[in-house]
C-alpha cells in the first residue's frame, strides 16, 4: 500500500486516502494475534534492509578478521592455519606493544584535555560570550570539524617544521633556543601529533557540552548564587555533574578517535621518527599491505578492538549509572 | 487486500535474506583465506602458452620477430606512477606510431602502487602494463608473466647482461638470475648532485677522486657556514640517508654481496665489517652536523625544493631528478658519481631499472611486449627516455645513447653512467630487498641515527633482524 503510494507520487496518495481509511478498518478486524504477527513481520521488514547493510559490511568483516588473525596469509597465495601464533606475536614484538602504548599516550591528548578544556571553554562561553559573540567563538572551535583531515594535517606539518610559522614565532619572543621540526624530533612528535588532535577534537567537545548546558535548568544556578556560589562551585556543584552524559559521549567518541587514530598521524609523521608516533591503525597499515602479513595485521586490529572495547565499555557504564 | 498479500509473501523473503546474510558470515569463516584463488602454477601457463602466440603473430619491422600489436584496435590497460611524465609521454608516442593502440591509463602514488599491486595483478581486470615495486613476491603468488619467450624472440637476451640481472628471479625465490618477469623502461643512476656555484667557492674544481677528498669538502662546507648535504628523512618519503650509506657501503666493499643481499640469496648479511665502516663514516657525517637538523621532518620534494633555492652544497639523488634540477638551478648543478676510497678505485653505483612488468592474465600482453622492445629500440623512444626521464635508454650496445640538451646535468649524469658500467659497478638499492625493508628498517633506524638513538652497528644489526623476519614470515 505505502509502496504504491510511495511511486504515485504524493498526489495521488492524496487520491487514493479514503481507500487507504477501508483498508485500516478491515485491518482492525483482524484478530489480535495475527495483528501481532503483522507487527512483528513489519518491524522486521523496516529493520532487515539496515541489518543486511550491517551483517554485510560490518559483521563479515570483522569476522574475517577474526579469522585472517589465526592465519599466515600474504593475501593472495595460500593460507596456513597457524593457530594463536599472531596473537602471541602482537604481544610478545616490542614494535607492536609500543604502537599500543603510544594509543593510550594519544588518549591524554585526544581525550582528556579536549574533554576537559572543552567543559572550561564551553562554560566560559555560556556565561561571558551570549549572543553573536558565542556564535562566532562556537564556529570557530567547530571548524577544525569541517576541514578534511588530511588537509588538515598537512598545513600543520607546514606549520611545525623548522622554518615554519610556530619556529618563527617562538623565535619572534626571543624563544629561539627551542625552535625544533617538532614532528620529527623524537622527544616532541608525539605531542606534537596529540596538539592537532587537541586542535581538532576541541570544537567538538565544546559544541556538544554547550548543548548539554543549554538543558541544565537556569533556576539551579540562580539558587546557587544566593547561596553566594562562585563561577568554580558552581561549574563543580551543578554544571559538570549535569553533564555527565554529554561528557560520557564526547569520551567515547574522542577515545575511539585516539586508540583508532589514523589519518591525522598518517598525513602529519606517518608514525616515524623511527617509531616514536607509530599507532596500531598504521602499522595495521603497513603489515598488511607494505609487508603482506595479513594474519599478523589482522590480529593487531583484533587486540585494538578489544582494547577500544574495554575502555569504552566501563565509560558507558558510569555515564549511564550516574545519569539516573 | 493486495497490500495484506504482498506483505506476507515480503516474510519469508525476509527470513531468506537473514538466513542467507548469515550463512554467507558461516561459509566465510569456513574456507582459508586465499584458498579459492589457488595461483596458477609458475612452471605452466603463461610460459608455455607464448609460444603459440609468437610463432602466429606476424613479425614486426623493428623487431626482431616477436609478436607485435597487430592492425585491430587495442586498448592497453595501464598502471603508471603518478609525478613521473616518462611513461605519459612514451605512451603518446606509441599510439603516435601505432594508431591502433589507445590506452587506458590509470596512475597512482608509488607507495601506494605498492600496497594495491597483488590486488590488481589479481583481479578481474588484470593490467597489460604495471609498475612494479619489488616483485618476488609477485612471482611467487604466479601473478607475473614470464617473459623468457619474449626475450628470446625480440632478442633482448643479447644486451648486456647486467641490464635484466635485476628482473631476473629464479625458482628459489632469489633475484638476480633465473627468468624474466619485468622490463625497464629506462635505467636510472643516483650519485651525488652539487651546486657548481658553492662548490666553487668551496675550491673544488674537479668532481673529488676519494671518498677522503668528499670529506674535505664537506668540512671546509661547513665551516663556509653552507649546509653540506641536503638530504630528506621523513617518515613519508622513506629514508633518503639510505644514499648516501648505500653509496659509502660500495666505496667500502664490493658492490656484489650488496646485491646478493637485495636479491634474498641464501645466508646473505647486511651486517658486514665494510658495510659497518660504512655506517660508521655515515655517523660521522650525522655527528659533525653535515646533514640538516630537521632531516627526519624533511620529505623528498622539501629536500629539492630547498637544494633548488640554494640550501645545501651536495645532495644525494637520483637522475629521474635531472629534468626538476635544469629547470630549478638551470646550468648550475653538476653530478658526480660517488668517488671510491682510494684514487682510481672501482667506481660503484645504485641503478635501477624503471620496472614494469604485465600481469599473467593480461589480455593484450604481446601488443605490451612490443612496447617494451619498441622503448629500448626506437629513435624516437629513445629521445624521450633521455630528455623526459633523464635517464640512459638501455637496449642493445649497437644502439647510441640520444644526447640531452645542451647545459643539463643529463648529460653528466650519462656520461658518469658509462664509467659505473665500465666498472660493472651497478646495485640496485638497499631499500628494495624486501616489501617493507625501507618502511619498517632503514626509514626508522636510520631516524634513529639523525636523532642520536642509534649508532652504526645497532642501524645494521636492526636492519637485518628485520629482513630476516620478514623472509622468514
Amino acid at each position: 500500500m505505502t509502496r504504491a503510494a510511495d511511486e504515485a507520487g504524493p498526489s495521488r496518495a492524496i487520491a487514493s486516502s479514503p481507500a487507504q481509511e477501508t483498508r485500516r478498518r478491515v485491518t482492525r478486524r483482524i484478530p489480535r494475534t495475527r495483528g501481532i504477527r503483522r507487527q512483528t513481520l513489519i518491524g522486521w521488514a523496516f529493520v532487515v534492509p539496515a541489518l543486511v547493510m550491517y551483517a554485510l559490511f560490518v559483521l563479515q568483516p570483522l569476522a574475517l578478521t577474526v579469522q585472517y588473525s589465526l592465519y599466515r596469509w600474504d593475501g593472495v597465495g595460500p593460507a596456513s592455519f597457524v593457530g594463536l601464533s599472531n596473537y602471541v606475536t602482537v604481544l610478545s614484538e616490542p614494535r607492536l606493544l609500543e604502537t599500543l602504548f603510544n594509543a593510550f599516550r594519544l588518549v591524554l591528548f585526544f581525550s582528556l584535555i579536549p574533554v576537559g578544556l572543552g567543559l572550561v571553554t564551553a562554560s566560559v562561553i555560556q556565561r561571558v560570550a551570549g549572543g553573536r559573540l558565542g556564535t562566532m567563538s562556537r564556529t570557530v572551535l567547530f571548524l577544525p570539524q569541517v576541514i578534511p583531515l588530511v588537509a588538515a594535517g598537512i598545513i600543520w606539518g607546514r606549520l611545525l617544521s623548522l622554518p615554519g610559522l610556530v619556529n618563527q614565532g617562538l623565535a619572534a619572543i626571543g624563544l629561539g633556543d627551542v625552535t625544533r621540526a617538532w614532528l620529527g624530533d623524537f622527544d616532541t612528535a608525539l605531542s606534537a601529533v596529540g596538539i592537532i588532535g587537541i586542535w581538532v577534537l576541541l570544537g567538538f567537545c565544546t559544541v556538544l557540552l554547550l548543548t548539554g548546558m543549554a538543558k541544565i535548568d537556569a533556576a539551579l544556578y540562580e539558587s546557587a548564587r544566593i547561596d553566594g556560589a562562585g563561577w568554580f562551585a558552581e561549574f563543580r556543584a551543578i554544571t559538570v555533574p549535569s553533564l555527565r552524559y554529554e561528557i560520557g559521549v564526547c569520551l567515547t567518541v574522542t577515545v575511539i578517535a585516539a586508540l583508532a587514530a589514523f589519518d591525522i598521524v598518517y598525513v602529519s609523521t606517518g608514525g616515524g621518527p623511527g617509531g616514536a608516533t607509530a599507532v596500531p591503525g598504521i602499522q595495521i597499515y603497513i603489515l598488511a599491505f607494505l609487508e603482506r602479513q595479513v594474519g599478523l595485521a589482522s590480529a593487531l586490529a583484533v587486540v585494538l578492538v578489544l582494547l577500544v572495547l574495554l575502555v569504552i565499555l566501563p565509560i558507558q557504564r558510569l555515564t549511564r549509572e550516574r545519569a539516573l | 487486500m493486495e497490500g495484506t498479500r504482498s506483505r506476507s509473501t515480503a516474510a519469508p523473503g525476509v527470513r531468506y535474506v537473514v538466513a542467507a546474510s548469515i550463512a554467507l558470515l558461516l561459509v566465510a569463516g569456513c574456507a582459508a583465506p586465499g584458498e579459492e584463488s589457488t595461483p596458477p602454477a609458475a612452471t605452466s601457463g603463461p610460459a608455455t602458452e607464448a609460444p603459440a602466440e609468437t610463432s602466429a603473430s606476424p613479425s614486426a619491422s623493428a623487431a626482431a620477430s616477436g609478436p607485435d600489436c597487430g592492425t585491430d584496435p587495442v586498448e592497453l590497460n595501464a598502471y603508471f606512477e603518478t609525478g613521473f611524465d616518462l611513461p605519459f609521454k612514451l605512451s603518446e608516442e606509441f599510439t603516435k606510431q601505432f594508431p591502433n593502440v589507445t590506452w587506458n591509463i590509470s596512475q597512482d602514488q608509488f607507495t601506494n602502487l605498492m600496497s594495491s599491486t597483488p590486488r590488481l595483478l589479481s583481479g578481474d581486470n588484470p593490467p597489460d602494463l604495471i609498475r612494479l615495486p619489488s616483485m618476488v613476491s609477485l612471482v611467487e603468488d604466479g601473478l607475473l608473466k614470464n617473459l623468457d619467450d619474449y626475450a628470446t624472440a625480440y632478442g633482448w637476451d643479447q644486451w648486456p647482461a647486467a641490464q635484466l640481472a635485476q628482473n631476473r628471479v629464479a625458482e628459489d625465490g632469489t633475484r638476480g638470475s633465473g627468468s624474466l618477469y619485468a622490463m625497464g623502461l629506462n635505467y636510472s643512476l643516483t650519485g651525488v648532485f652539487y651546486n657548481k656555484e658553492k662548490a666553487a667557492a668551496l675550491g673544488m674544481t674537479a668532481a673529488p677522486q676519494t671518498a677522503a677528498d668528499f670529506d674535505d669538502l664537506l668540512a671546509k662546507a661547513k665551516d663556509a657556514g653552507e649546509l653540506p648535504i641536503m638530504q630528506w628523512n621523513a617518515t613519508a618519503s622513506g629514508g633518503g640517508l639510505a644514499f648516501p650509506l648505500q653509496n659509502l657501503m660500495a666505496a667500502y666493499g664490493p658492490p656484489e654481496p650488496i646485491n646478493d643481499w637485495i636479491f634474498q640469496k641464501a645466508g646473505a648479511t647486511i651486517d658486514t665489517p665494510s658495510n659497518l665502516q660504512a655506517a660508521e663514516h655515515l655517523q660521522r657525517w650525522v655527528e659533525a652536523g653535515y646533514f640538516p637538523e630537521d632531516a627526519n621532518a624533511i620529505e623528498y620534494t622539501d629536500a629539492n625544493a630547498r637544494f633548488g633555492k640554494g640550501e645545501g652544497v651536495f645532495m644525494f639523488n637520483g637522475d629521474w631528478q635531472n629534468a626538476v634540477y635544469d629547470t630549478d638551478l638551470a646550468g648550475n648543478v653538476g653530478f658526480f658519481v660517488f668517488p671510491p676510497l682510494e684514487a682510481g678505485g672501482n667506481l660503484a653505483a645504485m641503478s635501477a631499472p624503471l620496472t614494469y612488468g604485465i600481469a599473467t592474465n593480461a589480455p593484450n600482453a604481446d601488443c605490451a611486449a612490443f612496447f617494451f622492445n619498441w622503448v629500448a629500440t626506437n629513435e624516437t623512444a629513445r629521445q624521450i627516455d633521455v630528455a623526459v626521464g633523464g635517464s640512459n635508454p638501455g637496449g642493445p650496445t649497437d644502439l647510441a645513447v640520444p644526447a640531452a640538451a645542451e647545459g643539463s646535468v643529463t648529460n653528466e649524469t650519462l656520461s658518469a653512467g658509462a664509467e659505473v658500467a665500465k666498472d660493472n659497478g651497478a646495485m640496485d638499492f638497499i631499500a628494495n630487498a624486501t616489501g617493507s625493508i625501507f618502511a619498517q628498517g632503514w626509514t626508522p633506524e636510520l631516524q634513529k641515527l639523525v636523532g642520536g638513538r642509534q649508532d652504526a652497528a645497532g642501524l645494521l644489526q636492526a636492519v637485518q633482524a628485520q629482513y630476516e623476519k620478514e623472509l622468514n614470515r
